[in-house]
């Protein structure tokens, strides 16, 4: 091997090692370790000093699983799932219909829908709580002007849910919008137009032609909104922080006010497992079985 | 005709879902400009009196600048630093033939899998360990790494579709792939580096989360924890919540509404073209 080539080789790989190792060290120590880590304090009862050494076997498990507030706090996850796919989505689907084309004022709808998507959940979720208010919030105002006696929404227990799923529909709607338009605008001219000298009506076209060309895009907002429904956690805190009486809870608010906050480690990770687990096992199975041609 | 009958109540659903959006927005804002009398009956209409004592006293307050520069920071040291490394990375994935190279690329894009609730409480006890608590370090870390899955990913996606001309040609100039990377693909890859960088912007500007764990000083907080501290001062008193929910509000606005085409196509496009 001439020296040439020898240099180009090793610049090659000396260039493939400072390239790489920056990423893969701070990905291998705050992903990675700490995901394993999860797993084994969850087997553990520990405050998080010295090392873990109170082996308690699955009892963190068993214990959570006995738990009604943490069974409550994965019913909700669910549920906003089956709200999310069987409300919010079609919803997304009929408005993107609407303004992918190129109607009047498309652009404004686009850029008004989408706008409580860029908002912090934090913030989204201090608006929503001063909104239904029973004393000072527009809620209160309506019931008000019908001369009722205002409901306080958010601190009840009936309405609590109700009022989270409204939030979570007015800011995450505008994103499966989005991601749909992007999709229909990718759908050939001919093919539309083909379809319109045929003869075929708006919500034929519809039906029978553009949503089965965006299905991937479907498939894939279906996924993004299963997984983000999972893990949510910064609307809640503002708006009912799990309450009232832990009625509202996510996994996520559930492991943060009984995990984090109660310097609970052994117990906290073993909620967190569990949420990797799912959010894991809904991937693999996704990717496997629907998402497999795209 | 019945094509404009159809147009006439879609444009009548249209308006109505702009006001549901639009108004949570103003009744804050105008909220933010009320006492809180007016407010309690005069909810949804203009402030009876404009009150500006709420917003002027939160832009003379140290804090509120404090906690906005240190979102800068986490913001700005996030998505710089998920730039360089992540398109480093996927430089090397996308130009570079090694043994190893597709197991390694699998384990970053496991990584988009991992919720981020289940490595909170490992992550508070590393970045405590590695003597970080109390520093811009304990925010940024992790940031960066939870942000360098996704784009390593887009940027492997954009070097592939590079002509390859320009690498061949360049070799035979004898250039360095360092050389190369930082004289040809940086600079050929700015959409790219723009949807990455909203990405990151964005979900750092406003993570709660991560902050909430790892920071225990005032003087690190990010604006979401101020502003849920101040929730907690202020309790009943919504004007001022407004105000502050307000001020947070508008420039997020007006960022959006400037650089809308970038945004838009970072966060959809961004999630398409995964």
């Amino acid at each position: 091997m001439n020296s040439a080539k020898y240099n180009a080789l090793l610049s090659k790989y000396s260039t493939l090692v400072i390239f790489i190792i920056p990423a893969l060290t701070i990905f291998t120590l705050f992903v990675v370790l700490p995901i394993i880590e999860a797993a084994y304090y969850s087997f553990y009862r520990w405050d998080g000093y010295g090392d873990p050494n109170k082996y308690v076997g699955l009892k963190n498990y068993k214990y959570l699983f006995k738990n009604k507030t943490f069974i409550l706090s994965l019913k909700n996850n669910f549920y906003i799932i089956a709200i999310s796919l069987f409300i919010q989505l079609p919803f997304a689907l009929l408005v993107a219909l609407m303004i992918s084309d190129k109607i009047k004022g498309a652009n404004f709808f686009r850029t008004v829908f989408f706008l409580p998507y860029i908002l912090a959940e934090i913030v989204t979720g201090l608006i929503w709580a001063y909104i239904y208010d029973g004393n000072y919030g527009m809620v209160a105002a309506i019931w008000n002007f019908f001369g009722a006696d205002p409901p306080h929404m958010i601190a009840e227990k009936e309405t609590a849910m109700i009022a989270l799923y409204i939030v979570i529909f007015w800011k995450y709607f505008g994103i499966h919008m989005m991601i749909y338009i992007a999709g229909l605008q990718n759908i050939s001219k001919e093919v539309l137009e083909a379809a319109r000298v045929d003869g075929a009506g708006p919500i034929t076209t519809a039906w029978r032609i553009k949503i089965p060309i965006i299905l991937p895009t479907i498939r894939l907002s279906v996924f993004l909104s299963i997984l983000g429904a999972l893990q949510l956690f910064d609307i809640i805190m503002p708006l009912t922080g799990g309450g009232p009486s832990n009625q509202t809870h996510s996994m996520v608010t559930y492991l943060y006010y009984f995990g984090v906050m109660r310097m609970k480690f052994g117990f906290g990770s073993a909620i967190g497992v569990v949420i990797f687990l799912i959010c894991f096992t809904i991937a693999i199975t996704y990717q496997r079985t629907l998402m497999r041609k795209d | 005709m019945f094509s404009n009958f159809r147009s006439y109540y879609m444009y009548l659903f249209l308006f109505l879902l702009a006001g549901i959006i639009f108004i949570p927005l103003y009744v804050s804002i105008a909220g933010g400009f009320k006492t809180i009398g007016d407010l309690r009956t005069n909810s949804l209409g203009l402030p009876t009196e404009w009150i500006v004592g709420n917003y002027t006293s939160l832009l003379v307050d140290n804090k509120f600048w404090l906690f906005t520069w240190n979102s800068v920071l986490y913001a700005a040291g996030t998505t710089f630093l998920v730039i360089l490394l992540a398109s480093m990375t996927a430089f090397v994935f996308a130009h570079m033939k090694f043994v190893g190279s597709r197991f390694l690329f699998n384990y970053f894009i496991l990584g988009l899998t991992f919720p981020f609730a289940t490595a909170i409480l490992p992550l508070f006890l590393r970045v405590r360990d590695l003597g970080l608590l109390g520093s811009v370090w304990a925010v940024i870390l992790p940031q960066i790494a939870f942000g360098l899955a996704f784009a390593i990913i887009l940027f492997r996606g954009f070097f592939r579709q590079m002509p390859s001309e320009l690498f061949d040609a360049a070799f035979v100039d004898g250039c360095t792939y360092s050389q190369f990377y930082f004289k040809f693909t940086l600079p050929l890859s700015t959409p790219i580096i723009a949807t990455v960088a909203v990405i990151n912007l964005v979900g750092s500007w406003n993570n709660y989360l991560l902050p909430l764990i790892m920071i225990n000083s005032e003087s690190l907080y990010s604006w979401p924890l101020g502003i849920m501290v101040f929730r907690g001062e202020y309790i009943t008193d919504w004007p001022k919540i407004l105000a502050f929910v307000s001020l947070t509000l508008i420039p997020a606005v007006v960022f959006f509404l400037a650089l809308q085409r970038f945004i838009v196509a970072g966060l959809t496009g961004g999630a398409v073209k995964e």
